[in-house]
């Protein structure tokens, strides 16, 4: 490999750096973040009242960054001393490789039961409901991108538009022909699908990079038709009024004909909740089952072969025209039938709630999960929703701690989590490399 | 006749701009083979720093119009290269050998960290300017009344464009530092074992897109006298289009994609509708890939098995 030839030299002389070494490079640091924060945080800018830009000086905050960088980077530095160099092999124990190993079985049956039981065990607390509800809708999410990036291998930026075409089709489709949740789910999956095929015709020729910005762009357009089609959408203000779903016709309220009043029990909003969460998580459930056996057919095969080597795949008689085709309709029909439930589960949408981010974070979840790895999408989902829910309070500087973890887990686990991605079958012996060390397959 | 002459020299300063940030994309693609995503923000920086500077100058009593712009501009230019070279150390070294979605998705880390650091730092508010620089010549009046105008700041945007076009085609062709950038775009490793500095040349390209992007930064914020935290992201995004519609890795594609995609822009708001601008150009990079592949003046890449 030629990581090694180009390593920063400071990586090698760290070895016994002294305190002069960590106090020059903290001073280094402290110089640079001076230069950068000078204009940006030393000085902040505002309209006036006349509408003339004012300017007044912040040098305190300056200095509180400043010396907070200077801090920072000695701490960085003896931490990474305290943990030597990057490439020691560790030894773990047997007995702890044992207790991993079980862990690491068990820990699939066990989240999933869990799953089952979070609206016995948090009935009372809504606000966990309604995120237990957020987070099983990314990990299906999730689930549907896994097939497009994780399994064949093909770059989706604009994974948010077929997301936004099933909750449109669901949200226009109920509340202009007054159709059920039902009856609409299958039929946004489907129309999510076909878009997934008409998306997928244009970048059938486009490999890597060129397709990641053909689908951003994708992307793109559909989020702008929605906005700017506004006799269609409702443009910006969105669709309000999306009908709720109901249990076999049957309508979670607190009428006479509702399911309360039918089994005769006190009507509570939180049915309507834990309806919705058990709808999300067969969802989810169903996404991942067909994942999973779509694997064992001969086109999840050939997706693994696309990801790994486009070209040889095609010399062993892969039809790769059909291969990538199904793998975009099949992820954008799991992105349809979440972008349903998207829309029935809040009851209005607007383009506001399709923009790049998604795209990204759900990119993210992938990436972090291992790429190809079920319960390691489903564990990066929790654990990236679930983070940045934490941060609520901190409002606008949310997003920059979201920026911050995303490139900081890159670097340290750039391979996801856990697990990476491994082709279901392959030769047991005699493999002289590894498909690791290959450079992906092209897109 | 003349109002088409008039959006085809808006067209082409737009253009311009579009081409200076497509730039740094596709200098980096070359050379590292990632979509840098967070380069877009630092167009946006750019713009920041640029305004901000002119309001300190301008508070200081500075009155000399072209020695405020040259400050401003050398300015803005230095402390955007540093960002540019800071996001390459902290967000891309570590992880230019690992696997190739890791150093996009801490790209798109990165952006996000960029703008919504600005978001905190400047505050949600757009933040307009007078105008900085009036006047400009008639070049031609119509029968019905209607003038074909061109501004003084437009140009200035294209004569810069223009310089700084020529200026780093030099720098790539005739320098040690071109020729260690184009040695490092075909081989690293064979580059490094003939001495050549990977590390230093990898930094510097990215210090010279980020330069670059700090000069269409300040460009836009003259021409359309504000500048928001939220501006990287769609300029980011077509300039990016515009790298790929040229063929990306390479530097006249770049400059020929940013032009077509701002007259397609704004020949496309002129005759039809605003609203639908962006979505014309995303059609037509679609459209360009689907016969060219590898856009207007990209080499098909190697495949090696």
């Amino acid at each position: 490999m030629d990581g090694r030839v180009s390593a920063p030299p400071a990586v090698q002389t760290s070895r016994a750096p002294g305190a002069a070494f960590i106090l020059k490079k903290a001073l280094i640091s402290a110089f640079v973040a001076l230069v950068l924060f000078s204009l940006m945080i030393g000085v902040r800018t505002e309209a006036g009242p006349q509408g003339q830009l004012v300017y007044w000086t912040r040098f305190d905050d300056l200095a509180i960054m400043v010396a907070a960088v200077f801090g920072g980077s000695i701490l960085v530095e003896l931490l990474r001393q305290w943990w030597g160099p990057v490439d020691t092999i560790r030894v773990v124990p047997p007995s702890v490789q044992t207790a991993l190993a079980v862990a690491r079985r068990g820990i699939a049956p066990v989240l999933l039961v869990f799953t089952f039981l979070v609206p016995v065990l948090f009935y009372d607390e809504r606000y966990i409901l309604d995120l237990a509800i957020l987070v099983l809708t990314y990990v299906m999410l999730g689930w549907g991108l896994n097939v497009v990036v994780g399994l064949a291998g093909l770059l989706d930026l604009g994974y948010v538009a077929f997301y936004a075409v099933g909750a449109y089709s669901y949200a226009l489709l109920a509340t202009n022909f007054g159709l059920s949740f039902w009856v609409c789910l299958p039929l946004a999956g489907i129309l999510a699908a076909f878009w997934g095929v008409l998306l997928g015709f244009p970048v059938l020729r486009l490999r890597g990079d060129y397709l990641a910005i053909v689908t951003l762009a994708f992307g793109e357009i559909i989020r702008l038709v929605i906005i700017n089609w506004q006799t269609l959408t409702g443009g910006p203000n969105g669709v309000t009024g999306i009908p709720r779903p109901t249990l076999f016709g049957i309508p979670l309220t607190p009428a006479d004909d509702g399911l309360a009043a039918l089994l005769g029990i006190e009507f509570s909003p939180t049915h309507r909740i834990v309806f919705l969460f058990y709808i999300i998580l067969a969802l989810a459930l169903l996404t991942n089952w067909v994942t999973i056996r779509l694997r064992r057919l001969p086109l999840g095969r050939a997706w693994e072969a696309l990801r790994e080597d486009e070209v040889a795949c095609r010399a062993l008689g892969i039809n790769t025209t059909t291969t990538k085709l199904t793998a975009f309709a099949t992820g954008a029909l799991f992105g349809g039938l979440a972008g349903a439930f998207f829309a029935t589960r809040q009851g209005f949408i607007s383009p506001e709630s399709f923009t790049f981010h998604e795209s990204a974070l759900v990119l993210a979840i992938v990436v972090l999960g291992g790429m190809g790895s079920q319960l390691g999408v489903a564990l990066a989902a929790l654990a990236m929703i679930g983070g940045f829910e934490l941060f609520r309070g901190l409002d606008q500087y949310r997003m920059l701690v979201f920026g911050m973890a995303m490139v900081l887990l890159m670097i340290w686990r750039p391979r996801g989590l856990i697990g990476h991605r491994a082709p279901t079958v392959f030769l047991k012996h005699s493999q002289a490399i590894s498909s690791d060390l290959v450079k992906e397959g092209h897109g | 006749m003349d109002y088409f002459a008039q959006q085809l020299i808006n067209g082409l300063v737009l253009g311009s701009i579009y081409g200076l940030i497509a730039i740094g994309y596709t200098m980096v693609y070359g050379i590292v083979g990632m979509i840098n995503f967070a380069h877009g923000d630092i167009f946006m920086i750019g713009g920041f720093i640029a305004l901000i500077t002119f309001l300190i100058l301008v508070s200081f009593g500075l009155t000399a119009i072209p020695l405020i712009l040259l400050v401003v501009l050398l300015v803005s230019m230095a402390i955007t290269a540093l960002y540019g070279w800071t996001v390459e150390r902290i967000a891309y070294r570590p992880l230019r050998h690992s696997f190739r979605l890791a150093p996009m998705l801490s790209a798109i880390g990165m952006s996000f960290v960029l703008t919504n650091y600005s978001q905190v730092a400047q505050g949600a508010r757009v933040k307009p300017v007078p105008p900085i620089i009036t006047g400009g010549y008639t070049l031609h009046e119509g029968a019905e009344g209607f003038v074909v105008q061109l501004s003084n700041i437009q140009i200035i945007v294209v004569i810069t464009t223009i310089v700084l076009l020529a200026l780093f085609t030099w720098l790539v062709s005739n320098t040690r530092l071109g020729r260690d950038m184009r040695a490092c775009e075909q081989d690293q490793t064979m580059a490094s074992l003939l001495g050549v500095d990977v590390d230093r040349t990898i930094s510097m390209t990215f210090v010279i897109g980020a330069a670059l992007a700090a000069v269409a930064g300040m460009m836009y914020l003259l021409y359309y006298g504000l500048v928001d935290f939220f501006m990287g992201f769609v300029a980011g995004i077509k300039a990016f289009t515009a790298a790929v519609l040229g063929g990306i890795g390479s530097l006249p594609g770049a400059m020929l994609g940013g032009l077509l995609i701002g007259l397609i822009e704004t020949l496309w708001s002129a005759y039809f509708s605003v609203e639908y601008k962006d979505v014309a150009a995303f059609s037509i990079l679609i459209v360009v890939l689907i016969f060219l592949p590898t856009g207007l003046l990209g080499r098909p890449e190697v495949e090696k098995v």
